[in-house]
């Protein structure tokens, strides 16, 4: 870590902080207030897009703990976003659970299952666990589909319904930005629009960002990374491995159960086609354009390529004007293509993704004028 | 259950194994000379189909089917040489996530190419079998309630096959007694003394690349003239995934078997069952499962023999 010459910890808990300089929370607290104010400033459809960024953000970040610092690679994390998804629209939907108390049922629901199908990492790695989580890719949209359809609706999917906040009505009252709702009797909040949920998701990004950090410098972390690194070492270091792969696994498929139930309650509609293989390509492709194993790295990696559909969109009346047959599938020829080739340009030049970029500016500003 | 509908179910399954070994063994000839398990195979039999519509059809360029299709194998095999050269070869010495993610692009990016050059419809594709007219087979021996069981197969089903086998042949020949398929076999088993002989390694990796873009075609065009072609031709070859397992990575005729196996158990799951033990409704999801049934036996393999049947057992060396 470079820093200019005089600038010392002067205690340990600055050597332990995160956020060393006051000029830091000033500016992540100028951050969090200019996203949290976001809907009075900026249109719906961006707020939307910021929306989603953010939830891709959370599942990429479960997905940096297993790839980026254990390197299990996993195929599956579309797949434990569904069953996220799902959970939360059973649990709301139907059995008429609060939001809130559902969101993390549905992430330790999601957790579960990730630790079943985290199971042959106990015997196959590289490779081979790619296939083994691709095969939770197929067999988990399948029984969406195809069992239970009295509860699950088949191949349609359910209805989500909107999350709401109810509070009692105190001295004929409504408080916190709740009105009367005649028909419950309550006061009743609900987190509709885009402008509405962005709280909610900004929210469990704050809470997700924090635990991912901190799990990385933590035992938990360093043993995944020794596991990354040399898991033979790792096990002759004490680290039980399996125990500590399939921790990977649970975090990481809990942090897919967030975001899946956060999409579906966003979406407010989920079947087995609303997260599929390619977005748990595109996760991969976010967390390798971001930077493995860096905190930063989902956060930059989900942007960039969120914005890079958004290219895929814009640029796709400038594609139907220069080849007029293909208008039909301009928007879904783009979008793969624009993604795969920035992908494979990131992996032949700039492996280490933004993140790396990032250290990089930042070592040469503090360097300046010097060049190293 | 209806026993007598077996042999038909079995058989049909059998069949349609055999073009999804002939894409399994593309598969393995990339995985044998290279280390690299392609996962935008797919995307290659779905160019390789559509140039073979384009080329043959009337709105394209109207060749005739034989012209058609040995331009677009020619097309797949410098397909194969420029994905070899400019995305696979700066991966050398890359760590295996890299090179995943790069074969995972290379499948949006030509998956993305293939929409915008051929459109989301789907296409008539020229029959090259005769679709009337099956065979019926009389099972001999066999009977039920003392009739006799009759097979009835489709044409481009068999004929499917039986291309399909014919190509398993010729690469087998040509890894058994030609001068490149030899180098092939001399660099899978060990880089550096293949270059210490005097094989030039790179071009052998450009070979098989090339190769395998026209199995890639060969199969594509085999299954697009039996299911017809669209954008899903991909999803075929995601049945392919589990049959390289099952056979071993590095496997030819692990390669095969695991496809046949893979197709039949495709077929013995579509099997109608209406006397299941375990009532309707899961027998209606079990004959729902031929698209998962090869993950299911994925899943399977892995835990009992990740290095599948004829595959080379690794020993980890420290």
């Amino acid at each position: 870590m470079l820093r200019p010459a005089g600038d010392f910890d002067r205690s340990y808990q600055q050597d332990m902080s995160v956020l060393r300089q006051r000029w830091q929370y000033g500016l992540l607290i100028l951050g969090l207030i200019a996203l949290f104010t976001l809907p009075y400033y900026a249109s719906a459809s961006t707020v939307s897009l910021v929306n989603r960024i953010c939830i891709f953000i959370i599942a990429v970040q479960g997905l940096n703990m297993l790839t980026g610092y254990t390197g299990q690679i996993s195929l599956g994390q579309a797949a434990f976003m569904t069953v996220g998804g799902y959970i939360s629209a059973l649990l709301v939907g139907q059995a008429g659970w609060n939001f809130f108390f559902a969101l993390p049922v549905a992430a330790l629901g999601a957790g579960l299952i990730g630790l079943l199908f985290g199971l042959p990492s106990l015997r196959v790695k590289g490779f081979y666990l790619v296939m083994a989580t691709l095969s939770a890719q197929f067999i988990i949209p399948w029984f969406t589909r195809n069992a239970y359809r009295d509860v699950l609706n088949g191949a349609q999917g359910l209805n989500v319904p909107v999350p709401m906040i109810k509070l009692p009505v105190i001295a004929e009252q409504c408080f916190l930005g709740t009105t009367f709702n005649p028909e419950m009797g309550q006061c009743v909040y609900r987190f509709a629009t885009p402008g509405q949920f962005i709280y909610i998701t900004l929210i469990v990004l704050i809470f997700t960002t924090i635990i991912a950090h901190n799990t990385s410098r933590s035992r938990l972390g360093r043993a995944l990374v020794a596991i990354r690194d040399n898991d033979l070492a790792a096990e002759l270091l004490g680290i039980n491995l399996f125990s500590y792969k399939l921790r990977a696994f649970f975090l990481a498929s809990v942090y897919a159960g967030l975001a899946g139930a956060l999409l579906a309650h966003n979406l407010r509609h989920i079947n087995s086609e609303t997260v599929t293989l390619v977005d748990s390509i595109l996760m991969l492709g976010m967390l390798v354009v971001g930077g493995l194993g860096t905190s930063l790295g989902p956060i930059l990696g989900a942007t960039l390529i969120i914005l890079l559909h958004e290219l895929a969109t814009v640029m796709t009346p400038i594609v139907i004007s220069l080849l007029p047959q293909t208008a039909t599938g301009a928007t879904a020829a783009l979008r793969p293509l624009i993604f795969g080739v920035a992908l494979m340009l990131f992996l032949i030049f700039e492996p280490r993704g933004l993140a790396h970029r990032w250290q990089l500016i930042k070592a040469a500003w503090r360097l300046r004028p010097f060049s190293h | 259950m209806n026993w007598q509908l077996l042999p038909q179910f079995a058989i049909t399954g059998l069949l349609n194994g055999g073009p999804i070994a002939l894409t399994a063994l593309g598969l393995v000839l990339i995985f044998k000379s290279s280390e690299v398990f392609n996962f935008a195979h797919g995307q290659m039999l779905l160019l390789g189909a559509m140039v073979t519509w384009w080329l043959a059809s009337d709105s394209g360029a109207g060749l005739p089917l034989w012209a058609a299709i040995i331009g677009a194998l020619l097309f797949s095999m410098l397909l194969g040489l420029l994905i070899e050269r400019l995305a696979l070869r700066p991966m050398t010495g890359q760590p295996l996530l890299s090179i995943i993610l790069m074969t995972l692009a290379l499948s949006q990016a030509l998956q993305g190419l293939a929409i915008l050059l051929f459109g989301t419809t789907q296409r008539n594709f020229p029959t090259i079998f005769e679709v009337t007219n099956p065979y019926r087979i009389t099972l001999p021996f066999l009977t039920y309630n003392d009739n006799p069981i009759v097979v009835i197969l489709r044409q481009n089903l068999v004929w499917s096959f039986v291309v399909a086998m014919v190509g398993v042949g010729l690469l087998w020949f040509f890894f058994q007694y030609t001068r490149i398929g030899l180098a092939m076999r001399a660099t899978a088993d060990d880089h550096e003394t293949a270059q210490a002989v005097g094989i030039r390694t790179r071009q052998v990796f450009g070979i098989s690349w090339a190769i395998a873009g026209i199995i890639a075609t060969a199969s594509g065009i085999l299954i697009a003239t039996a299911s017809g072609l669209d954008l899903s031709l991909p999803l075929v070859v995601l049945a392919a995934f589990p049959a390289v397992l099952l056979g071993g990575l590095e496997s030819i005729p692990g390669a095969v078997i695991g496809g046949l196996i893979v197709g039949l158990a495709q077929g013995l799951v579509a099997l109608p069952n209406n006397q299941f033990i375990l009532g309707p409704e899961t027998a209606q999801l079990i004959r729902n499962s031929a698209e998962i049934i090869p993950y299911v036996i994925l899943l399977i393999v892995l835990m009992i023999r990740p290095d599948g049947l004829f595959g080379r057992k690794r020993i980890e060396r420290i």
